[in-house]
């Protein structure tokens, strides 16, 4: 679906049919941006700069699980589970053979692939409700294989990682790792709405709207769908990876079934099927603690009741989701399309039919 | 013996769980993966209306299990109510988010210390001898009965009574009911209130057992593994499932390794999905519904 434009914009070249950016305007938005996001450190406080850094490293998982349940519509309740294998391979590499970042990364990647392949097995049989269930049981099987390793080797508190580091010099200043992580998450945004211009991506598109009539097209219906397990799982796991090293620890009790529906909440409430989606999905889902916090805060409650500061983020987590799914099922991104129509069509409200 | 016995309590506790999985699969065809929580939900009503009606036991007992049929009905109608029809993904969440919303509240009302009900209530958890070698807790007796009785009272609501062969009804063809004059939205309303009821019901006599604490909520998730093994609309699956998954684990456990307690369901409904997705008893084409 083409953006809402404020004036009619005609192509006369085939290249601009393929482009990214073609008009002026969104060039100068994208160069806004590009300013924005590399300036932003250099003048954020140490506060802002952290909660940046947790956006755009749930965003890898975010986008990754964007592409298999929004745009492929496989559904997939396991989401921890593979950032819990992509963590633990790099904690067990790292404590068992002192691996360096560039051996555990592509590891991770590995790893990630043969576990996507595994969880996308059952989607061949299987669809919907019980292809979340097999996707749940496979995320308990991939826990439980995390803890039997915590416990056999006697790390039952969990796994230290030294940062990564090259030639002496480690990564461990909070603006070195925002530069890092915008730079995995610019490259999985980039490579997912590549691929999702690709065959692979019209084929996931294809068996998310009717998977008999797919077949009947000729899409190889189980290619698709254990590619995008396999693609998906593979980003995911190196989002486990990026998760270790930033925290410098791994536990099994990290990756429990909450942070998999934090995910889903992130695919959800940021809407289905737009990786923009994803991304505002992620800003939600992150700083809503923190703006739970600043809103006891304000309303001065914040004395009398941090002791259950943890148990107040989860209801009011559970209500915004509950909200969204009843009153808003498009999404932020629906918002956020609501919005530009506003502006770009004012006074008209509607789109002329046909455009 | 001793094995058989535990084995015993373990599907008991199973089988009242999942029977409200059941129930709520078949006959709205919604997976309600909030009933852990609904489950901590009605332990902890008992622990409320244990010390708000001190000296009076019974009446205690009977205002919680009141309390959690209506906390089920009201779940549908301000809830579920307005999510029939949307997408499973949708429904589904709606329940997981359900769930995240009750712990949460249940944290902020009661607290995290663990409760003991039974203290409470004045009753002693005695522990009773079976033969020579094994024993069991008196609250673990009742949960035996107890689940028998009430998967005897729901065959016989099911197939006798009228409000049960509406549910059937209802579960079978939802078009055809509502156009032979079947109130849809009661009958979605009385199946979430006796979910909730059996699964309250289980809250209170595991917490008699072992005392109200946040690892609950993971016997419920471990519960529905047993639902879907039998078969997630079959009321005589769920009770078989939840004996596979109960001996298995309890087998597993006392052979292999304690830490595997919360692997076996899930490994066996791996097993159960590879094999037989659609469950020992459950309806074949629930399978091809996306």
């Amino acid at each position: 679906m083409s953006p809402p434009r404020a004036s009619g914009h005609f192509r006369t070249r085939y290249e601009a049919d393929l482009a990214w950016v073609e008009t002026r305007t969104q060039k100068a938005w994208l160069a806004i941006l590009a300013v924005g996001l590399i300036v932003f450190p250099l003048v954020a406080g140490a506060f802002l700069l952290d909660l940046a850094n947790q956006v755009l490293l749930v965003s890898v998982g975010a986008v990754a699980l964007m592409l298999l349940t929004g745009f492929a519509g496989q559904i997939s309740l396991g989401h921890a589970g593979l950032l819990a294998a992509g963590a633990f391979t790099t904690g067990i590499l790292f404590k068992e053979f002192g691996s360096p970042f560039w051996v555990t990364l592509p590891a991770s990647a590995a790893v990630g692939a043969v576990i996507g392949l595994v969880f996308g097995l059952p989607s061949l049989r299987l669809r919907g409700l019980y292809l979340a269930v097999s996707t749940l049981a496979l995320h308990f099987l991939v826990i439980h294989a995390g803890q039997e390793y915590e416990t056999r080797r006697g790390h039952s508190t969990g796994v230290v990682i030294d940062p990564p580091s090259i030639a002496g010099w480690s990564l461990q200043d909070p603006r070195a790792w925002y530069f890092v992580l915008l730079a995995a998450s610019i490259a999985t945004v980039l490579f997912s709405l590549n691929l999702l211009r690709s065959k692979t991506g019209r084929a996931w598109r294809a068996i998310h709207g009717r998977e008999g009539v797919a077949a009947a097209l000729g899409i190889d219906v189980t290619w698709a769908k254990l590619s995008a397990f396999v693609v998906s799982c593979t980003i995911t796991s190196v989002a486990g990876c990026l998760f270790a090293y930033y925290r410098g620890f791994v536990s099994a009790e990290a990756f429990s079934l909450f942070l998999t529906i934090q995910y889903v909440a992130t695919v959800i409430i940021g809407g289905i099927g737009s990786i923009l989606g994803a991304l505002l999905g992620t800003v939600f889902v992150v700083l809503f603690p923190y703006a739970i916090e600043a809103l006891m805060s304000a309303l001065g409650f914040a004395d009398r009741l941090s002791s259950l500061i943890f148990a107040i983020n989860h209801a009011a987590f559970g209500l915004a989701m509950i909200a969204f799914l009843l009153f808003e099922p498009q999404g932020l991104v629906g918002i956020w399309r609501r919005v530009q129509a506003w502006f770009l069509l004012w006074p008209f409200k509607q789109r002329p039919l046909g455009k | 013996m001793q094995l058989a016995a535990n084995i015993a309590v373990l599907a008991a506790i199973y089988a009242l769980i999942s029977c409200g999985y059941v129930l709520i699969y078949r006959v709205s065809r919604v997976l309600s993966l909030a009933h852990g929580e609904l489950m901590m939900l009605g332990a902890y009503g008992l622990a409320a209306t244990a010390s708000l009606f001190a000296g009076q036991p019974l009446v205690a007992v009977a205002v919680s299990a009141a309390l959690a049929l209506l906390v089920g009905v009201l779940v549908y109608a301000l809830l579920m109510r307005r999510m029939t029809g949307e997408s499973v993904l949708a429904a589904v969440l709606t329940t997981i988010a359900l769930g995240i919303l009750l712990r949460g509240a249940m944290v902020l009302a009661f607290g995290t210390q663990t409760r003991y009900p039974l203290r409470e209530l004045g009753w002693a958890n005695a522990s009773i001898a079976l033969g020579e070698s094994a024993r069991i807790s008196a609250a673990g007796l009742v949960l035996v009965l107890g689940t028998a009785a009430v998967y005897a009272a729901l065959f016989v609501f099911l197939r006798s009574t009228r409000w049960g062969i509406r549910m059937r009804a209802a579960g079978q063809n939802p078009l055809l009911a509502a156009q032979r004059g079947i109130r849809l939205h009661g009958v979605y309303a009385l199946a979430w209130g006796l979910a909730t009821f059996t699964g309250g019901m289980a809250g209170m006599l595991i917490a008699c057992d072992a005392g109200i604490e946040a690892t609950m909520v993971t016997i419920g998730l471990k519960a529905f593994p047993a639902a879907l093994v039998g078969g997630l609309d079959s009321l005589l699956g769920a009770l078989l499932g939840s004996l596979i998954i109960a001996g298995a684990e309890v087998l597993l456990i006392s052979y292999v390794s304690p830490l595997l307690s919360d692997v076996v369901p899930f490994f066996v409904l791996l097993a159960m999905l590879v094999v037989r997705p659609w469950g020992l008893f459950g309806t074949r084409e629930e399978l091809d519904r996306v």
